[in-house]
């Protein structure tokens, strides 16, 4: 059990930097899950802490110690891969066992440690199979387990699921969480799947070209989200993006979106949003679920608009609408029974109280 | 409308799926054809061999049918393995072959895990260097090797020429290469991760590459072990200018010079020699074929 410190790490492929100077601080027991989308450099960063990958610049620490220069065997990690890389000639036990009879620990330790990890992760039956007779899910159990025995300082995951069909990965998820709650080792785990991440993490760190845009809980990056990248990348479906700017109108704050449509704002962000220049371009950065059908009587914050529907897609519980605000698409989330349909004319309602500002240039959520 | 279209498509459709299957016994029987071919014009020698060391020399020499025995006698096959000659040729032959297997398979498979894993300076090009130097004949070689061994015999003192040994030194030229090849292609379809979690799960490179990569690439080892078996067992031009002495011949130089006597050749014997000489690499295919075939096609597609 340790803690992992990242300080200005930089990984540099002849002129291509895929990190640019990360700086994260791991805590004991905690479980840290870095998403982005691909060629973002996530991958890349789990595999310098694992010392697959050199570093080209800053620090490594593991428990306190600077391991740049560690050879991976030393830093008393553990892997777990996307394609499970079991050794396909060794049964599940003698896989899970290779790294503890390599250190020869001794033999009824190994199988005190191989016993205890199958009954954690429902394998017992299995120990004596190869691993082409096991199944996908059941692989990805015997990586785990094989990581789970060496009782390491850090586990890490190089998205570890993304081989599953998406039925097998939800339920892998929930094991995963389960074994994590029981041994409590550190773990850094990367995925390209926001909804993993947000499922797993103690704290999700989304990086965007070999940079760190946002590093916080996953309520923290759903609800206040730093940059437009985090605020598009967190959420599904997306969160909408609606050109705007603001506007004095009869001495109260307006956001206009366009010609015919312009909301005042409610009072709390009316005063955080004074001081920005009525020219700036800005983007309204809002949910599809702060959109919806207008009720008779609105709450306050709450604006009211009409607009045609383009599209509709019943999901049962709800539906998602789809209409064109000023050129850009627009979704929604409406209850099923308000009446919405393809090509329909429906009133819906804004809810400013959880709407986002944006800067259209820099992207800073303001 | 929509009917009338189905129903045209309909009779299309099974004449297609007619002709199709007809397509598949047609490439079959040429298949067959060729194989046949092939198979005759493969099989032709060693069964004129076989039908030849079963003859008398009177036999050979008289004009009857060649593709018949009429007095079939085992006379031939008694005088080579009885005669001390031949059995020194059989021996010296494995000796050599077992051996230059042996270094054959301790150089190339280092060297293939060290160039297909170990990314150092210049080891893409290392590796194509050494496909390079199969590619140079043994014609091509002998005569400067000849120099190179009578040189240094006479500046150290050891006499390398006519000695089965040398034999050790110059198979591995032509084995190592391909076989380090062959090892390259086999280690390059081992997925990446492999080796990485043997790493991080504390293995040093030697433990990866004994206790991960050999195993799994087994059937690799196996196609290059048969390889320089083969070549070792079959190779004729370096033998024959390397080793003069009768003690020191292998096999195939060893029928040459002993049965062929100035212009009097020992048809009977040389073709049983040459039968009984093709039977190890023959025993050897037979039992690893499967082992043999799995190898070259993994090897190949870097799967």
């Amino acid at each position: 059990m340790a803690d992992v410190t990242l300080r200005k790490v930089v990984k540099r492929y002849d002129e291509v930097e895929a990190v640019r100077g990360i700086d994260l601080d791991i805590a004991d027991h905690e479980f840290v899950v870095l998403v982005g989308p691909s060629g973002c450099g996530k991958s890349t960063t789990l595999r310098m802490i694992a010392g697959l990958e050199d570093i080209s610049d800053g620090d490594i620490m593991i428990g306190g110690d600077i391991v740049n220069d560690v050879p991976p065997k030393d830093r008393d990690i553990a892997m777990v891969f996307q394609n499970y890389a079991l050794y396909p000639h060794m049964t599940v036990a003698e896989n899970m066992s290779f790294g503890l009879r390599l250190k020869r620990y001794p033999k009824a330790e190994i199988k005190s440690r191989i016993d205890e990890a199958a009954r954690m992760l429902d394998i017992v039956e299995l120990v004596d199979r190869k691993p082409k007779q096991l199944s996908g899910g059941q692989r990805q159990r015997v990586a785990m387990g094989r990581a789970i025995v060496r009782n390491p300082k850090v586990f890490l995951f190089d998205e570890p699921l993304s081989n599953l069909d998406a039925k097998l990965r939800v339920q892998m998820r929930i094991e995963i969480k389960k074994v994590h709650q029981k041994v409590r080792t550190t773990t850094v785990y990367v995925t390209h799947d926001q909804v993993e991440a947000m499922t797993l993490a103690d704290r999700v760190v989304v990086m965007n070209h070999g940079r760190i845009e946002q590093i916080g809980t996953p309520n923290e990056l759903y609800h206040k989200p730093a940059t437009k990248f985090v605020a598009s990348f967190i959420g599904s479906p997306a969160m909408n993006f609606i050109p705007c700017r603001l506007e004095d109108l009869a001495g109260k704050l307006h956001i206009r979106l366009t010609d015919r449509i312009a909301f005042p704002l409610p009072p709390a962000r009316a005063a955080r949003y004074q001081g920005i220049p009525r020219t700036d371009k800005l983007l309204l950065g809002l949910r599809p679920e702060h959109i919806t059908e207008a009720r008779p009587h609105l709450a306050a914050g709450v604006e009211a608009f009409d607009t045609v529907l383009d599209v509709t897609e019943p999901m049962g519980m709800e539906t998602l609408i789809y209409f064109t605000l000023e050129g850009s698409q627009v979704c929604g989330r409406v209850n099923p029974n308000a009446g919405a349909e393809d090509g329909a004319p429906l009133r819906l309602a804004v809810d400013l109280n959880n709407m986002h500002l944006l800067n259209e240039v820099t992207g800073v959520v303001l | 409308m929509t009917t009338a279209t189905i129903d045209k498509a309909a009779p299309t459709r099974k004449v297609k799926y007619g002709s199709m299957s007809r397509d598949r016994a047609w490439a079959l029987r040429w298949s067959y054809f060729f194989l046949v071919i092939f198979a005759i014009f493969f099989l032709t020698p060693p069964i004129y061999m076989f039908i030849t060391s079963l003859k008398s020399s009177a036999e050979i020499s008289a004009a009857t049918n060649p593709w018949w025995v009429f007095h079939p006698t085992l006379e031939n096959y008694i005088a080579l393995l009885t005669s001390n000659q031949f059995l020194r040729f059989f021996w010296n032959s494995a000796i050599v072959s077992i051996f230059v297997v042996t270094i054959t398979m301790l150089i190339s498979v280092p060297a293939a895990f060290a160039l297909s894993r170990m990314r150092f300076w210049g080891s893409a090009t290392l590796a194509t260097g050494v496909f390079l130097t199969y590619l140079i004949p043994e014609t091509l070689l002998f005569i400067p090797l000849f120099k190179m061994f009578a040189v240094i015999g006479d500046w150290t003192g050891i006499q390398l020429i006519n000695r089965w040994y040398v034999l050790l030194i110059l198979y591995p030229t032509l084995t190592v290469p391909f076989c380090t090849w062959i090892m390259i292609g086999y280690f390059a379809s081992i997925p990446k991760e492999l080796d990485e979690a043997a790493v991080i799960d504390g293995a040093s490179w030697i433990q990866t590459l004994t206790r991960i990569f050999i195993p799994v690439a087994f059937p690799g080892i196996i196609a290059a072990t048969i390889f320089a078996f083969t070549v070792s067992w079959a190779q004729f031009l370096y033998p024959l200018v390397f080793t003069t002495s009768t003690d020191q011949l292998v096999m195939p130089v060893g029928i040459i010079t002993s049965l062929i006597k100035g212009d009097v050749f020992n048809w009977g014997q040389i073709m049983t020699g040459a039968l009984l000489g093709a039977a190890p690499p023959l025993i050897i295919y037979a039992f690893l074929m499967d082992y043999y075939i799995a190898g070259l096609t993994a090897g190949a597609t870097k799967g």
